[in-house]
């Protein structure tokens, strides 16, 4: 099997069949369309799965490794690499993507195309998460914002169009920003290459070779690629954008987007800005702790004022994934941390990652089934007592709805928990501000549980049906998910636990 | 047979096991669920009284189990189980309780349609409850204590269709979450200063000596010990858990469950979850007693929120008209008493009157529920009266729980747990005003009691449902007098005289009683108050009985200012939603706020500067360059300029980023190259 470029297979077998759906999908069935499609898709996962048995979690390094020389006048390689922090989203857009396509298997106009993007921009991310150079990391990263673009537009609601210009061009000019650093250190440094990147700067050769290009350029640098990624992720208050691309975009790309793609950023901050620029972190740690604050903060409570269920499930997008972000931020704080604490905030951040990636996804499609039932509405108040009505359904979104809110026995709460290790003990005034956060998240929680399913039926809510098949089959996978991580989160971390110790014990 | 410390998992598995059939049986398996439940508990209550037994043979031993859980870096973080008499006897107490309210839901909830639903939480409750006592590890106390939140939290909202039961079960959540984020806080400052959360790990747990040691040796913000600054925040989850003020306020409400609910979790168990809290963790507590240069030591605190509450609940508990309200003010009120023996420094008494406490009040609850079963969820005291004559079994069996809360000497078991409590907090030497709080509360609980059992039993009936009720079948008055019979019997487990609990608790094999004469002007007090609470009680409210539902309170009539206040609960609930409510939701407007107009703002602003600077461009272009070719085009174009403007100008901006990107880059490359 070793034999076989894997990852290659992994990033480009999900474009073949964007391929295939673009140029055939017209001719076939709907049923046999919606299987294509599928089947692509999970090619993903069935492909993670023959990774995973024989990845080696002990081994630190990168595995798999696919290397070529590739444009040799620029010293552009063909590089690709697992690791476990690689690992963990190849996994997560595995078991999410497929069932953002169940959900939206009620896509009837342009299906084909929407299945046919819908792998394409799959392909992209997984891309993202496994190249190793630059220069063709960057192109993953700026074409997932092409289908993204037109299936948030074309499928999307009525705001869709201006939500998802605002999403395309505000992505892009962090991008640019983003290219215009790699400019700099490419200049530098003569290479794009991530592994010999992070070795340069292990061993002090890189700070010199970026200092002497003089001139505010060392900070430029570092601030290029900062904003790049905290467009991305998004960081407080970077995350305008988030909100309306969230709400207006169709519910299985509304799960790809804050399942997956919200993931790209917070890979980025790890795996470049991190151990590209310790010192230049370092230096921003305590401002940075503030914005990963607010975004704690402010998104949770910004969450509570929101009418559009979508906008709030959002909003809480942006609250987690400030969590990810204040760990990194809190040992970027600390020179020379306790191994102990970081190796807790680190494996927080990635454990949270992954949980993120699936309560979150659990929630929008839940909110899709509520749009599905009642011809589009999602307010706040435009339900009650779905509960009554539908208590399979009701049950479903409860799990996911504590998995989100941290409740323990579900994922959510260790890699809550273990963030609140890491920084307390790095950062204690950031953690107990942060349990505002918790607080916050827990009452919009509950508003939304309270108004949507439990008082009176609402009007219009009486002939609503439970999960029809398709719908319990996205939601089944997620819910057991969160159930068996919950309890053996060990699954998970046993995957990347030497990577985040060897981290904790190299850390400036 | 000994049960050995490895396999004490079984205990909260077999009711976890239950809950998860009950969640996979379909809603008609209601025999399924309802007897798996059962089944269950009775089986753990066997195996809880295999634990206590095993407890028993060496009582001071804490026998540990300690398990990996995940792996944390180049540690793992681990879990584990603890047996010692005080969890031997909670578990015992929570099964035997558990068991009888299990049985009595048979009939209490025989037509409600989510019977079986009912069931599952129910034993998902125990599970937890569980849990949380044989946790030798203050990170699987809190999973456990959050998962009885939860369990709370559904049994609250069970009649989630009445839009005051959501109210009710999201308010409880909050509520205690609010203390619970102060546990949370107070368990990680506990892990960064000590490496471990276990409680007991030969000689490494948090509450044995090195680490004690340690923690009361630093000083902290404000000059507190460590050790009483995370003391405290452990408190903090404690007051929210077990109703203390000042975050008592969900506690009354939570009586929108189903009443066996309130029985077990909002008075017998959860509730008393902060108090085995503060046991459990009573060395940490503790910790800083020795100290004498510290502005205040953490069990201090804990005597003062105790002794408030005791009182507070007492009197609001007086001008209430719901009989679950009365039972749920009283509940508070006896959880202060706790509170404030931990505070004082006896650990034993409180836990000695949390167990007898636990079977007075289920039978207390489950004698209301009776009451409310067969008035056809009739609540209102002054809607009831006269149903001493048709409901005999329930009467008898409340009154022996009435007694017993009242502090009746000398036969029921409260007289004796109560006296604990006043005992030690007159051996107090930092404040005697507990001490008078605590009489004072004495006095009222006798008062509130006689009234309640007054009002319901005595007179005649004032409703069509009163008059038309009768005595309940067997399923569920046998559990009233198994309960009545242990609010009797479980007394004299602790006289002073034979005070056997008090001493395997403290791990002692042998029994230090002394004569009742000892310190017997304090008992003598008490005896004296209970009598004046009792005959001014019956005086008001016994002998001339209340004749229609809407005469007028005799207490009312005398004192309407403080009855109004006290019935309105002192106006908690008014001043929390005027001040932290408002305080939320100005937060929530103020995030709104920045996010629609400063952060979306200056986007906005940046995006129609880009947009200007394109459409200069364009004109530039245009009408400079080539204006003279496209006057045609626009003129076709005509109608769908204006939108098509805004389009362009956005895609125009996108363009221009890209290729000042490139620009900026090629200079980059030009200067680096150049140098």
């Amino acid at each position: 099997m070793s034999s076989w470029p894997l990852l290659s297979l992994i990033i480009f077998v999900p474009w073949v069949g964007a391929l295939l759906l673009a140029l055939f999908g017209r001719n076939l069935g709907a049923r046999s369309r919606r299987a294509l499609g599928f089947g692509f898709s999970c090619s993903t996962l069935a492909l993670t799965i023959l990774v995973l048995m024989s990845f080696d979690p002990a081994a630190v390094g990168y595995q798999f490794v696919e290397h070529h020389a590739w444009i040799t006048a620029l010293d552009v390689h063909y590089h690709l690499g697992l690791d476990g922090l690689g690992l963990l989203p190849v996994m997560l857009t595995g078991i999410v993507s497929p069932l953002c396509l169940l959900a939206s298997s009620r896509i009837e106009r342009g299906a084909h195309t929407f299945g046919a993007l819908f792998l394409l921009l799959q392909g992209a991310a997984l891309g993202v998460f496994l190249a190793l150079d630059f220069f063709h990391w960057f192109l993953f990263w700026e074409l997932s914002l092409v289908p993204a673009f037109f299936l948030i537009k074309l499928w999307g609601g009525p705001g869709a169009g201006r939500a998802a210009y605002q999403f395309v061009i505000y992505t892009l000019a962090g991008g640019a920003f983003l290219l215009l650093g790699f400019a700099a250190l490419y200049v530098a440094t003569g290479t794009l290459d991530f592994a010999e990147l992070t070795r340069l700067a292990a061993t002090g050769e890189l700070s010199p070779k970026v200092a002497a290009l003089g001139g505010i350029w060392p900070k430029a640098v570092f601030l290029g690629v900062f904003l790049g990624l905290a467009v991305k992720v998004p960081l407080f208050p970077f995350h305008t954008w988030l909100p309306s691309a969230y709400a207006e975009a169709p519910t299985g790309v509304s799960m790809f987007l804050t399942g997956v793609m919200s993931k790209m950023g917070v890979y980025g901050f790890l795996r470049i800005l991190w151990p590209l620029f310790p010192e230049q972190l370092h230096a921003a740690a305590p401002c940075l702790l503030g914005l990963a604050l607010g975004g704690v903060v402010l998104g949770a409570f910004a969450a509570m004022k929101q009418t559009d269920l979508k906008r709030m499930v959002a909003y809480s997008s942006i609250n987690h994934l400030s969590y990810c972000l204040l760990a990194l931020f809190a040992v970027a704080s600390v020179t020379q941390p306790d191994a102990a604490v970081a190796a807790s905030a680190l494996s927080g951040t990635l454990l949270q990652m992954f949980n993120h990636g699936l309560s979150a996804a659990a929630l929008f499609a839940c909110v899709g089934i509520l749009e599905a039932r009642s011809g589009g509405r999602r307010g706040l108040v435009d339900f009650g007592g779905v509960r009554t009505v539908a208590p399979l359904f009701a049950a479903f979104c409860g799990v996911a709805m504590f998995s989100s809110l941290g409740l323990p026995g579900l994922n959510g709460f260790v890699g809550e928990f273990l963030i609140f290790v890491g920084v307390f003990g790095l950062a204690p005034w950031a953690a107990a501000v942060a349990c505002l956060g918790l607080l916050a998240t827990a009452l919009f929680l509950l508003t939304f549980w309270q108004r949507v399913f439990h008082g009176p039926v609402g009007a219009g809510v009486a002939s609503f049906r439970d999960l029809n098949r398709v719908e319990f089959l996205t939601l089944l996978p997620l819910v057991i998910l969160m159930f068996v991580l919950g309890v053996l989160p060990q699954l998970v971390i046993a995957l990347f636990n030497p990577l985040v110790t060897a981290w904790a014990a190299n850390l400036p | 047979m000994n049960l050995s410390v490895q396999h004490l998992w079984v205990i909260p598995a077999l009711p976890l096991l239950a809950a998860v059939i009950g969640a996979l049986t379909p809603r008609r398996g209601r025999t399924l669920a309802a007897g798996a439940a059962i089944a269950a508990m009775v089986g753990a209550f066997v195996v809880s009284c295999l634990a206590l037994h095993t407890a028993l043979v060496d009582p001071a031993a804490k026998l540990v189990h300690n398990f990996a859980w995940f792996d944390l870096g180049s540690g793992v973080l681990r879990l584990g189980w603890l047996l010692d008499p005080l969890t031997a006897f909670m578990c015992v107490m929570v099964t035997f309780v558990g068991s009888l309210i299990f049985i009595f839901s048979l009939g209490y909830m025989k037509a409600d349609a989510n019977f079986k639903q009912f069931f599952c939480f129910l034993s998902l409750f125990a599970a937890a409850m569980l849990g949380l006592l044989v946790a030798n590890s203050l990170l699987l106390l809190f999973i456990c204590w959050e998962l009885v939140g939860l369990a709370s939290y559904l049994l609250i909202g069970f009649w989630f269709h009445k839009p005051s039961a959501a109210a009710a079960a999201k308010k409880a959540f909050i509520t205690t979450r609010i203390g619970d984020l102060g546990l949370l806080l107070g368990l990680l400052w506990l892990y960064n200063s000590t490496g471990s959360l276990l409680f007991f790990d030969g000689g490494a747990g948090v509450l044995e000596t090195a680490a004690l040691g340690s923690l009361a040796g630093q000083i902290t913000v404000g000059g507190l010990a460590v050790s009483t600054a995370i003391g405290l925040l452990i408190f903090c989850g404690a007051i929210g858990k077990s109703g203390q003020f000042p975050l008592h306020v969900w506690l009354p409400d939570a009586m929108e469950g189903p009443t066996p609910v309130s029985a077990l979790i909002h008075a017998a168990t959860m509730v008393a979850a902060g108090v085995f809290l503060i046991a459990r963790v009573y060395p940490l507590m503790s910790a800083d007693q020795a100290l004498t240069e510290v502005p205040l030591h953490a069990l201090t605190v804990v005597a003062f929120i105790g002794a408030i509450t005791a009182l507070m609940g007492a009197c609001i508990a007086v001008a209430q008209n719901d009989i679950k309200r009365v039972l749920a003010f009283s509940t508070v009120s006896q959880l202060g008493y706790m509170m404030l023996a931990l505070g004082v420094g006896s650990w034993v008494a409180a836990i000695f009157h949390l167990l007898t406490h636990a079977f007075f009040k289920a039978l207390l609850f489950l004698g209301a529920g009776s009451v409310i079963h067969a008035a056809h969820h009739e609540q209102d005291i002054r809607r009831l009266g006269g149903l001493r004559g048709p409901m005999r079994v329930t009467f008898a069996t409340f009154a022996i729980g009435m007694m017993a809360l009242s502090g009746v000497p000398f036969l029921f078991s409260g007289v004796w747990s109560k006296e604990g409590i006043l005992h030690a907090a007159h051996g107090w030497n930092i404040s005697h005003l507990p001490l008078i709080a605590a009489l004072i509360a004495v006095v009222l609980t006798a008062f509130y009691m006689t009234r309640l059992v007054a009002e319901t039993f005595f007179g005649k009936a004032r409703s069509h449902e009163a008059d038309h009720a009768h005595e309940n079948s067997a399923v569920m008055t046998v559990p009233l007098v198994i309960l009545a019979v242990c609010a009797i019997a479980l007394g004299f487990l602790g006289t002073p005289a034979f005070p056997w609990l008090q001493a395997r608790l403290l791990g002692e094999t042998e029994v230090h009683g002394h004569s009742l004469l000892e310190g017997g002007g304090l008992m003598m007090l008490s005896i004296v108050l209970v009598a004046v609470g009792l005959g001014g009680g019956w005086a008001i409210y016994g002998r001339k009985p209340r004749v229609a539902e809407n005469s007028r309170d005799p207490l009312v009539t005398a004192a309407p200012g403080l009855m109004a206040a006290l019935s309105a609960r002192l106006g908690f609930d008014e001043l929390y939603a005027a001040t932290f409510g408002r305080l939320g939701n100005g937060l929530a407007a103020l995030a709104h706020f920045l996010d629609q107009w400063v952060w979306g703002g200056a986007v906005g602003m940046l995006a129609r500067f880009g947009e200007f600077i394109g459409i200069v461009n364009r004109e530039a272009d245009e009408n400079g360059l080539n204006g003279g070719f496209d006057i045609v085009s626009e003129r076709i174009r005509g109608s769908g300029r204006v939108y098509s403007r805004a389009q362009t100008g956005d895609a125009h901006g996108y363009l221009r980023w890209v290729a000042m990107g490139f620009v900026i880059i090629m200079l980059v490359v030009v200067l680096g190259g150049a140098r």
